[in-house]
């Protein structure tokens, strides 16, 4: 009994972590998903859900429940593990990251000075998983969906990387919590806005999101690497979507936008978290908003687009930023 | 903290067969990509001993180079090809499965059974230096700088190797 005493905190710190994991990404789903679908009708001049519940809220409940109860198809000639493997390996990887998000100064699973790089290792496993979804489907369309999903995202993670690491070069630390620090006086998009600008449209590209959704397009490609996917497996790669944009934003809230800082609020001691929520979700509205609003660009233009112009200018950045930093 | 120890000895084990399993799965898959996906794993596993052995940095280096960019080039070179009804040749059949038996134990006992029983393992009382990034990095730029310089000339012969490749392919069409 006394050990379990003992180790009680940390079994509940645990538990937390892992409760609260489950609620951010459900929960972001929800609410992303009913966003985008109303936020596209209403950019398309059009109501967007409007039957269920007032001003269709419910709309999402109900496609959820939905999701759950349609039969799992598996094509015939699919190589079955892997096709069940793969969202599987989407969904499951996303919860680690959010331990080390620093929603505000004192909400956090866990602070270590490896914290990008945890996100950063993390993300990489949900590329693995859309090219076991796309080959195992053994459709044509999965296929070219996947190997546009893998060029994509090997290219545009270098700029991504670059843009972070010019930041990492003023911080010293990988620990978010000490980037969130090092911009108590001036947020880093005011010093940074070349590697901002470089890192959102990077973020873009990451999570296959329009203008640059080529592994999904589903004029060409009926639905990319997800074509064969039904029900719930289906919904793990949607969950998985919005996990990651939510990390993505979150990454670039605690990079550039200061994380959780902002005006402390009255009688509330953890008023960071209200504003680093709302710097996340001002992010993804504006991912919803481009997406909404460009065409898709085609697959030369977004290669070119990353490994001629934002590559140089990332490196160029990065340049400029060691040299500032050994000189000051 | 005992419950600690049983957790880590627990989670020792599992990542020992995980990195078992997948180096199986990755010799005797009859489908190329199952090949690769039990590298995957493997390589997963070994990450994981890493963070057991308390360098969580090491650890996830592993993740995101060996299994996010090694692996994931690996499996598109195999997509390109193969299909999930493309099966590998039964290739341990006849005499080949005494010889190949042979030789692994022959490997396995003149490399690794001798290698261990041979050397003296000292129980480290406290941690040798903290693995944090700071310590990585001097050790690396300051120590090991000769081989890590050594280490970036592969890696750029590797890449210019590769464009000249991928050059050559282009012209030839063209031409």
């Amino acid at each position: 009994m006394e050990i379990f005493y003992s180790i009680l905190p940390d079994l509940i710190r645990m538990v937390v972590c892992a409760i609260c994991g489950a609620v951010i990404v459900f929960g972001n789903a929800l609410v992303m998903g009913y966003a985008e679908r109303k936020l596209a009708g209403h950019i398309m001049f059009r109501p967007g859900p409007m039957e269920v519940g007032p001003h269709g809220i419910y709309q999402l409940v109900v496609d959820g429940l939905k999701l759950m109860g349609k039969q799992l198809v598996i094509p015939k000639n699919a190589d079955k593990p892997l096709f069940m493997l793969a969202p599987l390996l989407a969904f499951a990887p996303v919860f680690v990251p959010l331990l080390v998000i620093p929603f505000s100064d004192k909400i956090q699973g866990f602070d270590h000075d490896i914290g990008l790089l945890v996100i950063l290792a993390l993300a990489s496993i949900n590329l693995l998983a859309v090219l076991i979804g796309g080959w195992s489907s053994n459709n044509k369309y999965s296929l070219f969906g996947a190997f546009r999903a893998v060029s994509q995202n090997v290219a545009y993670e270098i700029p991504m990387l670059l843009s972070l690491l010019s930041i990492i070069f003023m911080t010293n630390t990988f620990s978010l919590k000490g980037v969130v620090a090092a911009q108590s006086p001036v947020w880093f998009i005011v010093i940074q806005p070349l590697a901002f600008l470089i890192y959102l449209v990077a973020i873009v590209a990451e999570t296959n999101r329009a203008p640059f959704d080529l592994p999904e397009a589903e004029s060409e490609l009926t639905a990319g690497f997800h074509t064969e996917y039904s029900g719930m497996s289906f919904s793990l790669f949607v969950l998985g979507e919005y996990a990651n944009m939510f990390i993505v934003s979150s990454v670039a809230t605690v990079f550039f936008l200061g994380g959780s800082s902002g005006i402390p609020l009255p009688y509330f001691e953890y008023s960071g978290i209200i504003w680093f929520l709302l710097k996340v979700y001002l992010l993804m509205f504006f991912l919803i908003w481009i997406r909404w609003t460009y065409p898709r660009t085609r697959f030369d233009q977004l290669m070119n687009f990353c490994w001629k112009y934002l590559i140089p200018f990332s490196l160029v950045n990065l340049l400029i930023t060691v040299v500032m930093v050994k000189l000051l | 903290m005992i419950v600690f120890e049983y957790i880590a000895e627990i989670l020792f084990y599992a990542l020992v067969c995980l990195t078992f399993t997948g180096g199986i799965v990755a010799v005797r898959a009859k489908l190329l990509m199952h090949a690769v996906l039990g590298l995957a794993a493997t390589l997963f596993g070994v990450a994981g001993l890493y963070f057991h052995l308390g360098s969580p940095f090491l650890a996830m280096m592993q993740i995101l180079i060996y299994v996010g960019a090694v692996c994931i080039i690996i499996v598109m070179g195999v997509m390109l090809g193969n299909t999930p009804d493309q099966l590998a040749a039964k290739n341990l059949t006849g005499r080949n499965l005494p010889l190949a038996l042979l030789a692994c134990l022959t490997g396995f006992v003149s490399l690794f059974v001798a290698t261990i029983i041979r050397t003296e393992f000292t129980v480290a009382t406290e941690k040798v230096g903290d693995m944090s990034i700071e310590f990585v990095g001097e050790s690396l730029l300051l120590q090991y700088c000769l081989a890590f310089e050594l280490i970036s000339v592969v890696l750029l012969t590797a890449i210019l190797g590769a464009i000249i490749l991928a050059r050559g392919g282009r012209e030839g069409k063209t031409s």
